[in-house]
């Protein structure tokens, strides 16, 4: 008999007492976990393939489920512990590279958690947010400072594309194919109530989601999947996608079997075939490439639109985006080592890239000391979890932030990282048909907006309680910042003093 | 121990007045000292002064530099730089009176020099802003030297003290000018440097502030990219780089540069109360200068060579009143201390938040000569 190295991740809990064999987890787990044995007349648990992604704790009827973590252990080591013994077995069975999905669990340091805000005592006073305008309004896009007035007093002022958000919260690039149909129009519906956009992802645009366009980011990445004149058009503006902070330096890959109909239509692909997107786009291994594709792109759509290059926080990112602010890019996306994924090789999401924060803070400060600050906007990502880090972020120099695990997780998403399994029972990250239509975007968008708003409330509340009344006066403004528990290095990059200074 | 301005930001409420004469009639620094002494609350002894505007018509066409030194040795050697980019038509100490409550004044002096005809034209700036870097430069790179005062036919007087105190100190009541204004000082800290007491200058430009802005890191981090060192730490010297930038170099008239640092609510451009061609203009500002939008309370007067501006932030967070009598307008944190100046002003109100107050001298009238 071969000898099993795998153990179930998982044990699955079921008070037999209170389950009424109604059978729902059975039908609700794609992983096909939950059976019931006839012969037994009682449920039964294969634990092998369970996820915990939740979906059957969230919707047995009568709470007889709990699924907890295998009690199970290998001998205590804290060198060579679980996780890493159970990935070698994995490889010496499979001998492939380990994927995973999400951002890295791991536990890196989150600087968010490790600054704190100020508030107004005394010398000036907080402003309450019920009473008076408290403004979250924001502007991306290159700020072109000349103006000149004529004999007559009139103004004359040269206006460069730009996008306006109503809250400074964008929904990050997932491609459809990454997530579902479903998904997407819920993220698009909820961007058009919201006043603020989403992004395609690298996958193209679903014929039925050009009505959204005007609240629609359109990415071009390495693949150019569904890139074509209309695309481009169809959206507010364009997002050259050069890196994303869970893989920096890695391209993607959706597999063959994910590649129905729709996607191969909205990709412009063979059906069946897999979707590769190179780790470099092949028009770009430099800087002076970068702006030719900037050009190209302005070009196309009449320089009517802002032109986004996302990049991955890697070590030398304030240099890179000094180049990317240089070669026409309106607004530049820094997402962090901490952000999402559809899937990614294990080792380069948990060991690749930098924290958001420290990037951010470089990124701002760099861009300040070459007097190049106001031709770009920045957007941060990469694992932006609350109106606090919102604030942080805006604070720190940030202009707009993009969302998306939070996104996931307010229609449904419990973080069982198995994106790439396509088992998606939450019919988020799935194109399987039947697991899709459990995601409804009349639900799920309203969801969305319920989040988001709450989030703005929460900015507002803050902002107020630093006697500032609009975003902008927000902006860069670190002096409302403090660390603690940071080291002087850790401080001088953050561009912030420690508290009690 | 303390550390002062350009060490640590140290905020501070204030008491403000002024006011202007449009049709250039000058008239004596005795009357705004008065004005300042009736709200002696306000400060509390850590720094008071003034600026006065048309004070010097025998010199009017050369810059007056107003400069601190704690040291001859500093003296020497801003000294050495003055003359290196400057022809110095004259210099002499500011002439004081002892006062008991005044004291460790620093070595006060005043230049009255023309930029030399080659190093500016070297340098490829126009005057005023050659002359406006040599004044950042002396104050950023000198140690122990501050140049507190660098426009024409003008001058700021400061110290550490009561405003009353002060104007006593620098003997205000041998000057007459167009236009004066005032600041009594009310910090929490004590820094105890002149340096740090107001009014801030630069060029012609001097703000009164009275207030705390809280976008004050947005404000400093967003100018200094434009080659302003905000070496005090300290609102006015922000709030006075911004004017500077938008008023003198970008050649945006003050109707629109309170529109940008006290920009309408978006509640208030969605409304329909602008033509929609302001509106567009609003609109525009407020996503292009967007960091030089100044929140959190704040009245100011601003004194240039032509006026005064009179400013509070968007939501009035801070006192201010308005009056006018003849053609003389008077502007102040409180009703009484413009009461002082003219008891029987013909009109008195109260500016709205975001709303300026921009006297101008009026055509014709000549500078000073009067």
């Amino acid at each position: 008999m071969p000898v099993n190295y795998m153990n179930p991740l998982f044990e699955v809990v079921r008070d037999h007492d209170k389950c009424i064999k109604c059978r729902v987890c059975e039908r609700q787990c794609a992983n096909e976990v939950h059976k019931y044995d006839a012969e037994l007349d009682r449920m039964v648990s294969d634990e092998m393939t369970c996820v915990d992604c939740q979906r059957c704790v969230c919707l047995c009827p009568v709470n007889a489920l709990k699924i907890r973590p295998n009690e199970n252990r290998f001998r205590d080591n804290a060198n060579w512990n679980q996780q890493i013994m159970t990935e070698i077995y994995k490889q010496a069975d499979s001998g492939g590279v380990l994927l995973s999905a999400m951002g890295t669990p791991k536990e890196y340091p989150v600087y968010w958690d490790k600054i704190l805000l100020n508030a107004s005592q005394v010398t000036n006073p907080p402003i309450d947010p019920l009473r008076e305008p408290m403004e979250t309004k924001t502007f991306l896009g290159k700020k072109s400072q000349a103006i000149s007035y004529d004999e007559n007093g009139k103004a004359h002022y040269e206006k460069t594309p730009y996008l306006e958000l109503d809250v400074p919260i964008m929904f990050s690039a997932m491609s459809f194919g990454s997530i579902s149909k479903n998904a997407h129009e819920s993220l698009a519906r909820a961007a058009t109530e919201l006043g603020t956009y989403y992004n395609t992802g690298e996958g193209g645009l679903h014929e039925d989601f050009y009505k959204y366009g005007k609240n629609t980011i359109c990415q071009v990445a390495s693949g150019r999947f569904g890139v074509f004149k209309g695309y481009l058009d169809a959206g507010a503006a364009i997002e050259i996608k050069m890196g994303q902070g869970a893989k920096p330096g890695i391209g993607g890959h959706l597999p063959g079997m994910k590649i129905n109909d729709e996607i191969s239509k909205t990709r412009m692909i063979p059906k069946g075939t897999d979707a590769i997107s190179p780790a470099p786009h092949h028009d770009i291994y430099s800087i002076e490439d970068l702006r030719q594709l900037v050009f190209s792109l302005k070009e196309a759509t009449n320089w009517e639109k802002p032109v986004i290059v996302k990049i991955a926080a890697v070590h030398n990112v304030a240099a890179i985006a000094s180049g990317v602010a240089r070669s026409g890019a309106d607004i530049i996306a820094i997402d962090g080592f901490r952000g999402g994924t559809g899937a990614a090789p294990t080792r380069i999401r948990d060991n690749v890239g930098i924290p958001i924060e420290l990037a951010l803070a470089s990124v701002d400060s760099r861009l300040r000391d070459e007097g190049i600050r106001n031709d770009v906007s920045i957007v941060v990502g990469g694992s932006i979890r609350s109106a606090a880090d919102v604030v942080k972020a805006v604070a720190l120099g940030a202009d707009a932030c993009y969302i998306a695990t939070a996104a996931l997780l307010s229609m449904g998403c419990h973080l069982c990282r198995s994106c790439n399994t396509g088992k998606c029972n939450w019919g988020i990250a799935t194109q399987r048909a039947d697991l899709v239509k459990r995601l409804n975007p009349e639900v799920a968008s309203k969801r969305l907006v319920n989040l988001v708003t709450a989030w703005n409330h929460e900015i507002k509340e803050m902002m107020g309680g630093m006697g500032i009344n609009s975003i902008e006066a927000l902006r860069g403004n670190r002096l409302m910042l403090r660390g603690v528990g940071l080291n002087p290095k850790e401080l001088e990059i953050l561009g912030i003093q420690h508290a009690g200074e | 121990m303390l550390q002062r301005e350009g060490e640590t930001r140290i905020p501070a409420g204030c008491a403000i007045s002024g006011f202007i004469n449009r049709s250039g009639k000058r008239t004596n620094g005795s009357v705004i000292v008065n004005s300042i002494a009736c709200m002696h609350e306000r400060s509390n002894g850590l720094g008071g002064g003034y600026a006065g505007y048309g004070i010097y018509p025998e010199y009017k066409d050369q810059y007056a530099l107003h400069v601190f030194y704690d040291s001859g040795e500093a003296r020497v050697k801003a000294e050495a730089f003055l003359d290196r980019h400057f022809d110095v038509v004259n210099l002499s100490r500011i002439p004081v009176r002892k006062n008991p409550n005044i004291t460790d004044e620093p070595l006060i002096w005043r230049y009255f020099v023309n930029p030399l005809p080659t190093k500016l034209q070297d340098s490829q700036l126009d005057e005023r802003t050659y002359v406006a870097k040599c004044v950042i430069k002396i104050n950023d790179k000198i140690d122990g030297a501050y140049v507190f005062s660098s426009g024409k036919n003008m001058g700021v007087f400061k110290a550490v003290g009561y405003p009353e105190d002060v104007g006593d100190f620098y003997r205000l009541e041998e000057y007459d000018g167009w236009a004066w204004t005032v600041h009594g000082r009310y910090p929490t800290n004590t820094p105890g440097w002149w340096g740090g007491a107001h009014p801030f200058s630069l060029l012609d430009y001097t703000i009164v502030h009275n207030g705390e802005i809280s976008s004050y890191d947005a404000n400093r981090r967003f100018i200094e990219m434009f080659g302003y060192k905000c070496n005090l730490l300290t609102d006015t010297e922000v709030i006075t780089y911004i004017i500077d930038y938008l008023h003198r170099r970008l050649d945006m008239p003050l109707e629109d540069v309170a529109k940008v640092i006290a920009s309408p609510f978006w509640s208030e451009l969605e409304s329909g109360k602008f033509s929609p061609e302001d509106t567009e203009k609003y609109r525009h500002f407020r996503n292009v200068y967007s960091s030089l939008l100044i929140t959190g309370p704040f009245s100011i007067i601003l004194g240039f060579n032509n006026g005064l501006m009179a400013l509070n932030d968007r939501l009035k967070l801070r006192s201010m009143v308005a009056a006018e009598k003849g053609d003389t307008v008077y502007i102040s944190s409180e009703e009484c201390s413009i009461r002082t100046m003219c008891p029987d002003v013909d009109k008195i109100w109260s500016p709205r938040g975001g709303e300026p107050i921009i006297v101008t001298l009026d055509k014709g009238a000549e500078r000073g000569n009067k």
